[in-house]
């Protein structure tokens, strides 16, 4: 009774919470980041925007099997196919309508040669709608881009497969 | 003009205006940075970083949300008391910057050494009542008017204690001019028997400028801002300005009471090198940092017990205190005369 009336005359436990802000302000890390010019790490499963890779030698991956398209929960994906002159099978059209898509990942699962992932960039917010329908152009040259990063992950992810 | 007139009216009265020029300034440009101040350290205080964005470490920040206030539409209900509504938030601001004259940044430096000093202080304080009853009345809404009803019982409540706390100070230094109460020497065993009273005119300064603990007439989670919901733009800013421009200013007059003023902090002698005006300014931010301290560490108060507090509690420790002191003072014969 009396160490209680003591206690909250001089403020122990007041005195205290302040104690504990001090400690908060000078000795622990801040949580925050300063995001633009600082990122937070990201995990090499990472499902951002997507890419359509390359063979070493420049030959597109995409062999046209449409596996990506089926799969698709969100029927995101559109693919048109031909024999090219040399007569191997190849995408005339790859379109991701990025608006759609969910990023669940399962079209890069699906993809028998690596050729659609989704890679680490998830910085590619756009003014208009429009900007976000990518075709294959778009997704080759994202490819082109973040390859470096993307096989270095996909090495990286490999033993948990 | 003759020169006599140019000497005793017009040489003193623009050295006046200047005075007051950079007096307002610096309460000013201390209102901006305080704010700015505040969410540093609150972010600090919660393990973040505040802001960042404008400026090199978000130093712009102030000036940026000035613009923003300052551009934006200012609102008068319809169903207001207009010029009650538009005058309230002058009035509160205005009375934030007229208390500056009497508190003594320096030796000497004080526009005006009136002997009364406490006095008009603590008249102009208890002013601010009005400030915010004109605007919780004008706005007619009923969170202003809630709001507006907290504050004024709240602010008259801890005046009380707080009037008392400084019966105490003027006990000890017999003065009711600021410089003497600064300059009045104050041996160690005063300075104990004041401490308590020093710690509670630091919660009383809380309550009286409806900071954290005590924001009950602010209330943003239940009254919605309380008298200032229906403010906006300038207005807004005014009533912005005003409670942190009050914030300084209870903290200069703590600065002025307790903690020695213009003088180098434990009567260090060799410390008196640098000017007094900045150890003041030092002084008053550590007082200005506990304010910000008290709002990121603790919850807000129930009504009841802010009153509990205040009349149960400090009313009678601080007539208790006073006694005390008195008491003691007489039996030492230490009375100043």
């Amino acid at each position: 009774m009396f160490v209680q009336y003591a206690k909250s005359f001089l403020l122990y436990e007041i005195v205290k919470g302040f104690l504990l802000t001090l400690k908060y302000m000078f000795f622990m890390p801040r949580v925050t980041i300063n995001y633009p010019n600082e990122k937070g790490p990201i995990s090499p499963r990472f499902r951002g925007e997507h890419a359509l890779r390359r063979y070493p030698n420049g030959e597109e991956r995409c062999i046209a099997c449409k596996l990506c398209e089926a799969i698709c929960p969100a029927l995101a994906i559109t693919i048109e196919a031909e024999p090219r002159e040399d007569g191997s099978r190849r995408t005339t059209r790859y379109d991701i309508d990025m608006t759609k898509c969910i990023y669940c990942g399962l079209c890069a699962e699906a993809c028998p040669v690596d050729a659609i992932v989704e890679g680490p960039n998830f910085e590619f917010s756009t003014e208009t709608r429009e900007e976000l329908y990518y075709n294959k152009d778009k997704l080759l040259e994202n490819g082109d881009k973040w390859e470096a990063q993307i096989a270095a992950n996909l090495v990286a992810d490999a033993p948990y497969r | 003009m003759s020169p006599d007139f140019v000497n005793i009216y017009v040489m003193p009265g623009l050295f006046m205006l200047l005075h007051i020029g950079i007096l307002v300034g610096a309460v000013l440009g201390g209102v901006a940075y305080l704010t700015y101040a505040e969410r540093k350290v609150m972010g600090a205080m919660q393990r973040r970083q505040g802001p960042m964005t404008v400026g090199p470490f978000g130093l712009l920040q102030p000036i940026a949300d000035g613009i923003k206030l300052l551009s934006k539409e200012t609102i008068v209900p319809t169903q207001s008391n207009k010029p009650v509504f538009i005058i309230a938030p002058m009035l509160l601001f205005m009375l934030a910057l007229v208390s500056w004259v009497v508190i003594p940044v320096d030796a000497k430096l004080v526009l005006a050494d009136i002997n009364v000093g406490i006095l008009y202080l603590f008249a102009i304080s208890s002013m601010g009542v009005y400030g915010i009853i004109m605007a919780g009345w004008a706005s007619n809404s009923k969170y202003a008017f809630l709001g507006a009803m907290r504050s004024a019982s709240q602010m008259i409540s801890y005046e009380v204690s707080m009037g008392l706390i400084i019966v105490n100070v003027l006990l000890v230094t017999g003065s009711l001019n600021l410089s003497e109460i600064v300059l009045a020497e104050r041996p160690l065993w005063i300075q104990a028997l004041l401490f308590p009273m020093f710690i509670v005119f630091l919660i009383s300064i809380l309550a009286e400028t409806n900071r954290a603990p005590f924001d009950l007439p602010e209330g943003e989670s239940e009254i919605t801002g309380g008298f200032m919901v229906e403010y906006s733009s300038m207005s807004f800013a005014l009533f912005f300005l005003g409670e942190y421009a009050n914030m300084i200013l209870m903290s200069a007059i703590t600065t002025v009471l307790f903690l020695g003023g213009w003088l180098p902090p434990f009567g260090i002698e060799s410390l008196a090198i640098v000017p007094g005006v900045i150890w003041f300014v030092l002084k008053t931010c550590g007082v200005l940092f506990v304010f910000l301290w008290a709002r990121a560490t603790l919850p807000r108060y129930r009504y009841d017990q802010l009153m509990r507090l205040g009349w149960k509690i400090f009313l009678p420790l601080t007539l208790i205190w006073v006694v005390l002191v008195s008491g003691i003072l007489v039996y030492t014969e230490s009375l100043p005369n």
